[in-house]
């Protein structure tokens, strides 16, 4: 029935990108045996007590400013407290009353190019939990505690998403702007972007309904087949006239359904209350300011700058800024070359093409944007012509010179000397009279076997407008 | 304030303690008698202040950004009850 | 003439003039303690002879190389819940019968960088929950004054010890009176110094905001001498404060003449034995014989302070103890069937009756539906008593009542009625909410066992504390009476 509303709410836990943990010292690199990074805070050992990461709160300044929220010159940790074995310390440290980051929001542009504002409700900062193995020993789960205390920051939408679309929308702005602040990798497969949702359906103008929480979906792909599924499921159940309970659900890739998780108690008395192993953090309002004029530009006003003052088409606009590490390599190469759309079009074409085959990421490009800036100067001085350039390319790609060097190596400079191309010219025709004739009663499409036989006979290196101009002129007599 | 046994059973359970059915009443009264004391706090002429969670009201220190700690598995794995090929045992949870 | 060797002071002395050895102190430590264990049963662990005797010996080497430590060559022990390297740190728990940390306490690097000679880990009540040390999981520890009775707590072990002339100081906590009572109970010296002015790293919590490491000696000099290495900033403690260092020389010279010691009305109220009323009212006089002015002061959130201890501190172990549930360490029961099996079975057998009972009080103080009504209301009550302590200070410089309101009572005898040991604290936990220093020192005696006086001062005005107290202790003996059967081996190098 197309009277039902869908109200959702997104939670995600972002993995702060720094180098250790949010209350120790330990490493937060992915991938290392269990337990090496694990040191005596993090482990929970008695007696020891918990330091606070500059680096993370930085990041969650960073964050905060960028999404127009207000940075809480006083915030405030506290403990939540339930018992699970990837918890060493039997409570996490979180934030409950007093976020570091409250409200603010993020502009999501939707499927049919419409925008919408979302509002979020605040970030808050605190630490992760380890990780749990339950098939790799027989009758037990073994205990992983590398990513314990490792930092998270918790975004919290308000619940204004009425669409598995529009979530999916909203996450996918959330995780550009997290990559391209820095704040985070956003690797999903690692873990470091994990969306939980709240979902609930309402016939229109109704109460809120009661809403189910999906957890820990790690894909943009599971998060709206989720989503879609649940609001089907919550539809069916209510109109077939039971009640949508209170809980938390899990999604089974396999069989595209959420189920409720088993063994998990239906109620959490978390006994949140002020950690007192940590002070109240605060913030000078000069610290703030000094962030917020830090602040990178951000990838919406880059978009709208590259369709507005660099005339870029949005598909362009869009893609570029899809990256921070793309963008940046076509900022430098903006700023060598000038030319925008040419440099557009080699960086969404020949560079991001050469980097896909390579499974390279751009941070990991073997041709940085000076030296690509070097061949596209010989485009835009027709000293190269666009065939050559992919060739000279190439090149760029499997050494380490530069675009000359690989030019004058390969003899490949563009013939744009207009008396040698006329000498050349003068050859053909003087070769290939019937064509010649053909062209000048009408047949204008010989005008392509005389490029040809020019192309030929100067290895195809003659410059083609000006090949063009001077056949045109010449055949016509 | 006074407790029963269900109460007791509940606290408990959120505390991980496992206490003997035998037991619960006797608990319950020396519970009872000591949240008795929590009561006189509700006389106290504190609505205009605000709580003293840290004395002395110190602010949180920051600390560099900087791995500082290394691989220290071997040391804790001698104190762990259970463990195997370097993590911690316990037994099997189902999600 | 024989040198005073049970002073930390007087040992020093002998040290410096070469009238005894490290080796010699350490050896006479070792012997008393051994002879103490089954009368006092204060020690949980020794560390071995072997091991004692080495420490001392290189104390000996340093002080002949002219490298001596501010404590070098004396032997102390440490309350057994300050982690120690290598030796068992058990807090007098089931728990961690068997628990050897590789890694020490700020507090025991600092003491062992100035070279004092560790003997044992002190006995105390079970995660320093207790004004008795009736609850430990090694048996109860008994007053050397008197054999029948209990020693205080939760210091008791590190009370007993220094009373009973084994060692010359040892460290306590006091999170709610637990070195000041026992210090009280047993006549010896005890200082709890201001929250923030020494580090909790690696000093195993029971209640955050109110946990403080102090020292338990025969003198207030002595205190102040092993304060000194103890206290200053460890970036390891995010609650540790940068403070400079208290001028112990200038604080020792403190003249009681003009000084204001408050007396507060609310702490001579009902419940003060005849007795223990009487010798704390001879130490004002002798005060203000001495030239200090007493004047009352009032204190009027004081009947508040034991009902919102009882809700903070408990709340706080609440949470600090769930760690301990049998996964990375510590106990854990035989076969558990299950998750919740080896969480509830670990815990119910690693902890004592009274942890116990903590631990469920202070979750259900921060339940849903009770957090408002008792924590927040607890530690609103918290900045009332720091309010009026402040407001006390602005007419006087420290503050002076009996520590405890009981001399010690006999072994047992508080055990049946749950809110009795409670109600010990009365005059102890107001300190440890407002986060003040505090002292106790022997001043009288009331049915043949010893009284002592409290004195508060501001925070971080140790150096009043030690100042009054010193002052007291050069014109008074109490601090020099010893048990009749303390001082039985005496070693002693001429």
């Amino acid at each position: 029935m197309s009277n039902w509303e869908t109200v959702i709410g997104l939670e995600v836990h972002v993995q702060l990108a720094t180098h250790s943990k949010i209350f120790s010292g330990a490493s937060t690199a992915y991938g290392a045996e269990a337990n090496s990074q694990a040191c005596a805070i993090d482990v929970g050992m008695p007696g020891t007590l918990p330091l606070m990461n500059a680096g993370a709160v930085a990041l969650a300044i960073r964050f905060g400013l960028a999404v127009d929220a207000r940075v809480a010159e006083r915030s405030v940790f506290a403990r939540k407290n339930y018992f699970y074995p990837d918890l060493p310390k039997g409570y996490q440290i979180s934030q409950y009353e007093l976020p570091i980051v409250i409200g603010g929001g993020l502009a999501v542009r939707l499927d049919d190019n419409k925008i919408k504002y979302v509002q979020l409700t605040r970030a808050h900062l605190e630490e992760d939990a380890g990780k749990s193995v339950h098939d790799a020993f027989h009758a037990e789960t073994g205990v992983d505690l590398n990513r314990a205390g490792t930092p998270l920051l918790e975004i919290v939408s308000d619940p204004v998403l009425s669409s598995a679309a529009e979530a999916v929308a909203y996450l996918k702005t959330l995780h550009t702007l997290v990559r391209w602040l820095g704040v985070s990798d956003g690797n999903m497969q690692e873990g470091s972007f994990r969306c939980d949702a709240n979902v609930s359906v309402r016939k229109a103008g109704a109460a809120l309904g009661t809403r189910a929480e999906i957890k820990n979906v790690n894909s943009f792909r599971f998060v709206e087949k989720a989503i879609d599924y649940e609001i089907e499921r919550q539809i069916r159940l209510l109109e077939a006239g039971g009640t949508v309970l209170q809980e938390t659900r899990l999604f089974d890739a396999h069989r595209g359904e959420t189920r409720s998780m088993r063994g998990k108690e239906s109620a959490h008395d978390y006994r949140y209350f002020p950690d007192p192993d940590l002070p109240p953090l605060v913030i000078d309002a000069a610290d703030i300011e000094q962030a917020r004029s830090a602040l990178p530009e951000l990838p919406e006003a880059r978009r709208l700058r590259y369709i507005d003052r660099l005339n870029l088409p949005e598909y362009d606009a869009s893609l570029l800024t899809s990256d921070r590490a793309v963008s940046e390599y076509f900022e430098a190469l903006l700023t060598a070359v000038g030319q925008p759309k040419l440099c557009a079009n080699w960086v969404l074409g020949d560079w991001l093409g050469a980097l896909n085959a390579a499974s390279l990421s751009a941070e990991n490009s073997p041709v940085d944007a000076h030296r690509l800036a070097g061949l596209l100067l010989r485009i835009v001085d027709n000293s190269l012509s666009s065939k050559m350039a992919k060739q000279v390319f190439e090149n760029l790609w499997q050494s380490a010179e530069s675009a000359d060097q690989i030019i004058d190596r390969l003899g490949l400079k563009q013939v744009s000397d207009s008396g040698a191309l006329a000498d050349v010219i003068d050859t053909i025709i003087a070769a290939n009279s019937k064509q010649v004739e053909q062209y000048r009663a009408g047949n204008e499409k010989l005008l392509q076997f005389f490029v040809g036989l020019a192309m030929k006979a100067t290895k195809g290196q003659a410059n083609p407008a000006q090949l063009n101009d001077l056949l045109r002129a010449k055949l016509s007599g | 304030m006074s407790v029963d046994s269900a109460k007791v059973r509940a606290i408990a359970e959120l505390a991980r303690l496992a206490i003997p059915t035998a037991q619960e009443a006797a608990i319950a009264t020396e519970l009872s008698a000591v949240l008795d004391l929590f009561d006189a706090l509700a006389a106290a002429p504190v609505d205009a202040l605000t709580p003293l969670s840290h004395p002395g009201d110190p602010h949180l220190r920051l600390r560099a950004d900087l791995v500082t700690e290394g691989d220290q598995r071997e040391a804790f794995a001698v104190l762990a009850p259970a463990e195997s090929a370097g993590y911690y045992l316990v037994p099997k949870v189902i999600e | 003439m024989s040198a005073d060797l049970d002073t930390v002071s007087g040992q020093l002395a002998a040290l410096a003039s070469g009238a005894t050895s490290s080796h010699a102190l350490t050896e006479r430590a070792l012997q008393r303690a051994a002879d103490a264990q089954l009368p006092l049963n204060a020690l949980i662990s020794r560390v071995g002879a072997q091991h004692a005797l080495a420490a001392a010996d290189a104390a000996d080497e340093a002080r002949a190389h002219g490298q001596a430590g501010a404590l070098c060559g004396i032997p102390y022990a440490h309350k057994d819940l300050f982690c120690t390297a290598g030796v068992a740190t058990t807090c007098a728990s089931r728990m961690l019968e068997n628990f050897v940390p590789p890694y020490s306490a700020a507090i025991h690097e600092r003491i062992s960088s100035a070279g004092a000679v560790l003997i044992g880990k002190a006995n105390m009540d079970e995660f320093a929950m207790g004004s008795s040390n009736e609850h430990s999981y090694f048996g109860a520890v008994h007053n050397p004054w008197d054999l029948t009775r209990v020693p205080g707590g939760s210091s008791g072990g590190s009370a007993a010890l220094v009373a009973a002339r084994v060692l010359p100081f040892a460290t306590g906590s006091d999170t709610g009176g637990s070195i000041r009572q026992p210090a009280a109970l047993c006549g010896v010296t005890g200082l709890k110094p201001t929250y923030g002015r020494v580090s909790r790293w690696g000093m195993i919590a029971y209640a955050s905001s109110l946990d403080q490491a102090g020292v338990i000696a025969l003198s207030v000099q002595d205190c102040a001498r092993v304060l000194d290495v103890m206290s200053g900033f460890d970036a390891r403690d995010s609650t540790s404060a940068q403070r400079a260092k208290i001028d112990v020389a200038a604080a020792l010279a403190l003249p009681l003449k003009g000084l204001r010691i408050g007396r507060p009305r609310q702490w001579f109220g009902v419940g003060i034995e005849d007795g223990v009323g009487a010798a704390v009212e001879n130490a004002l006089a002798q005060y203000a014989k001495q030239g200090a002015s007493i004047i009352d002061v009032d204190l009027p959130s004081s009947i508040y302070a034991i009902p919102a201890y009882y809700v903070i501190a408990p709340a706080e172990a609440s949470s600090n103890l769930a760690r301990f549930d049998g996964v990375r360490y510590g106990h854990r029961c035989n076969n558990p069937i299950d998750l919740a099996d080896l969480y509830k079975r670990s815990r119910a057998e690693g902890f004592g009756h009274e942890v116990q009972k903590r631990i469920l009080t202070g979750t259900y103080a921060l339940s849903t539906g009770y957090y408002d009504a008792y924590y927040v209301r607890a530690q609103k009550v918290r900045r009332l008593i720091a309010n009026d302590y402040a407001r006390a200070f602005t007419e006087v410089d420290v503050i002076a009542g009996p520590t405890s309101p009981t001399i010690a009572f006999k072994l047992g005898e508080k055990l049946s009625d749950p809110l009795a040991l409670y109600l010990a604290d009365i005059n102890t936990v107001g300190v440890n909410l407002a986060g003040l220093p505090a002292l106790s020192i022997p001043c009288g005696f009331s049915a043949g066992m010893p009284v002592g006086l409290q004195l508060v001062a501001p925070t971080w005005r140790e150096d009043l504390l030690i100042g009054a107290g010193h002052g007291y202790q050069q014109v008074t003996e109490f601090h020099r009476a010893a048990p009749p059967a303390a001082g039985q081996t005496e070693t002693v190098h001429e």
